[in-house]
């Protein structure tokens, strides 16, 4: 890359290692901020655990809720963390080094927090074991395997277990270099974790091929955990949910809620951290770049949905369709989906003069994941808010105090989860970034020598 | 037969290359010393790397597993509780396939990472030679061989301006003592 910086391996483990031995004001500001909001978090669930789900706005029809919206807001948040990593390892893209590790975190806490959203739904989440898992032998009690309740923790727990193993495998060398620079706690933790690596020259083979294989093996998951969400919903006869566009539609909306994210969690850790010779403005400008595709695909797929619902003539589809564009509040959020989602932040990632501003991604990336989860609730909701034949009772879905709590707080447990992360592990891969220090050439351009392309394996 | 082991330790890339180069000169075979770094360096670097591996066998072992697990856990499950719904086929099939997939793939993944381990030959607990410098950006040479090649080995490795080099018994310094 042409901005890279002539860093020192020594400077290289100082400055990434920095957020374990040192606290910024800003991240105690950051725990005890998040801590308060997770504290109001779990006395919201425990609430409803003790209460039953008649404290929260759930009734007939309405059975699903803001608990199912962000749990599908969630798992896309969660997609884009390992697509990121596994499709910049396959292309050998130079640019993903400062980027793998945390997308990958975030994937692991996203999906974490997205799985407690349909267990705590449940109102007895200790039920949920046998609903799910065919461990009862003895009473020989089995899930059923046709319901979309068991595929959903296939595929979720596919996804977290290739995840968390992603990540470990990748973070092995650097529990090594911690081993070997601390004392205490952390030392026996790192040892442990390090499963005594020494780096030589077959290790790091091993290292090099499994972030291909990993990642090639990783891809198809990730294509198919969204897909099974969505049909959730597509396999149901709930009018505008029962659509075949639904799994394309529900990943292309995932990465980009996801690459979003992945965005403002670089421009964090970027302001932190202080990664400024890491987390370079070349790599918002790349994102930015793949984000305007990823943006337009999803709109594509938005558009496609509103045609296939239209198209059939069907009168339920054509009545709800009509209800999600024209009636309040989904006409405003209609807006707010097309606004935020697509034609604030598209727009100004074409320049780029904004792509390499920080502030503006930042902010762009949020407005993103603002109209994304308004689409999540825009897709939900109004199918399950109308009256159909044999629907005997319905009314009006209003979340709870609750509810509104368990969303607050879902966002500060994956925050909270992000930190003591960041106190513990280094959230930019050290032993990846002093690869891209050993594969980089300079070239001889008349008087001046500048960074050439990175020969990679 | 007893073998020793040898490590130097050298500050930069250009040293432990020449390191690697005066080894081989003195005889030692590639299979014979390995090199130990921070973070990978283009293969050739420090001649050929020795040694075959079998790690594209593990996710195919681990896919079959999953797979039959799945079929086990779908097909086993609905003959279990054969509840016919609808007057459609018992076993129903798209279900199937997606916790099929779902285990194919799980068990790929699952199986990858072990293969990554073994043939990483870790967990590692035995006893080998080790410095802390390696982590800091130092390259080491380690050469495993005869008790009778030691001191081959030490003279080898400090032809090539050594940080220091360790053997079994401790430091014995990265150059060679001064005759008396």
């Amino acid at each position: 890359m042409q901005e890279r910086h002539q860093l020192g391996e020594e400077a290289i483990t100082r400055e990434l290692f920095r957020p374990l031995v040192s606290t910024p004001a800003m991240m105690w500001v950051g725990f005890i901020g998040l801590g308060a909001v997770l504290a109001i978090f779990v006395f919201a669930v425990s609430w409803m655990v003790y209460w039953g789900l008649g404290v929260t706005g759930l009734h007939r029809p309405n059975m699903w809720g803001f608990m199912i919206v962000n749990f599908v807001f969630w798992i896309g948040i969660s997609h884009a963390g390992v697509m990121i990593s596994a499709i910049l390892r396959l292309t050998q893209a130079e640019w993903r080094r400062p980027v793998t590790r945390a997308a990958e975190v975030m994937t692991i806490f996203s999906l974490m927090t997205a799985m407690l959203h349909p267990v705590i739904h449940t109102g007895r989440p200790w039920r949920t074991l046998y609903w799910v898992f065919p461990y009862d032998f003895w009473r020989n009690i089995w899930p059923d395997i046709r319901g979309p309740l068991v595929w959903d923790p296939s595929a979720i727990l596919t996804y977290l277990t290739g995840s968390t193993l992603f990540l470990y495998t990748t973070l092995i060398p650097d529990m090594a270099l911690a081993r070997d620079r601390t004392t205490g706690w952390r030392h026996v933790l790192y040892t442990i974790l390090a499963l005594g690596w020494r780096g030589n020259e077959r290790q790091w083979k091993m290292q090099t091929i499994a972030g291909f294989l990993l990642s090639g093996l990783i891809l198809p998951v990730f294509v198919s955990v969204h897909s099974i969400v969505s049909w959730d919903f597509a396999v149901s006869l709930v009018p505008t949910w029962h659509a075949t566009v639904f799994a394309p539609y529900f990943v292309i909306g995932a990465i980009h809620s996801g690459v979003s994210a992945v965005v403002t969690l670089m421009a964090l850790m970027r302001w932190l951290f202080r990664f400024e010779n890491y987390i370079r403005l070349e790599h918002f400008d790349a994102i930015g770049r793949l984000l305007i595709a990823v943006g337009t695909g999803w709109l594509w797929f938005f558009l496609l949905d509103i045609f296939f619902a239209i198209y059939p003539q069907e009168a339920r589809e054509l009545e709800i369709m009509q209800f999600r564009l024209f009636d309040w509040p989904f006409n405003v959020m209609t807006a707010l989906i097309f606004i935020f989602g697509y034609f604030i932040p598209v727009p100004i990632w074409v320049f780029q003069r904004f792509r390499r501003n920080v502030k503006i991604m930042f902010w762009t990336s949020i407005a993103v994941n603002v109209g994304m989860w308004a689409e999540r609730y825009w897709l939900i909701k109004p199918g399950l808010m109308r009256k159909y034949e044999w629907t005997f009772d319905w009314a009006w879905y209003r979340p709870s105090i609750v509810e509104i709590s368990i969303i607050m707080g879902s966002f500060a447990l994956v925050g909270f989860l992000l930190l003591v992360f960041s106190k513990i592990f280094p959230p930019i891969s050290v032993w990846e970034e002093k690869e891209g220090v050993h594969f980089a050439q300079q070239l001889q351009v008349g008087k001046r020598r500048v960074n050439a392309v990175i020969r990679e394996f | 037969m007893a073998i020793r082991e040898v490590l130097g330790i050298y500050k930069d890339l250009d040293s432990a290359v020449a390191a690697a180069d005066a080894l081989r000169e003195a005889g030692f075979e590639r299979a014979e010393f390995e090199v130990l770094s921070n973070a990978p360096y283009p293969e050739g670097t420090f001649g050929e790397e020795s040694g075959i591996h079998r790690l594209f066998v593990f996710p195919l072992i681990g896919a079959c597993c999953g797979f039959a697990a799945g079929l086990l856990i779908t097909g086993g499950t609905q003959l279990a509780n054969p509840l016919v719904t609808g007057g459609k086929p018992l076993l129903s099939i798209p279900p199937m396939i997606i916790i099929m997939y779902e285990g194919t793939m799980l068990g790929a993944l699952i199986f990858t990472v072990l293969g990554v381990l073994f043939e990483s030959r870790l967990p590692w607990i035995g006893k080998a030679l080790y410095d802390t410098r390696i982590t800091a950006g130092y390259i080491g040479i380690l050469v495993r061989t005869a008790p009778e090649r030691e001191s081959l080995a030490i003279s080898a490795l400090r032809k090539a301006n050594p940080e220091d080099v360790l053997t079994e018994g401790g430091s014995v310094g990265g150059t060679a003592p001064a005759a008396q």
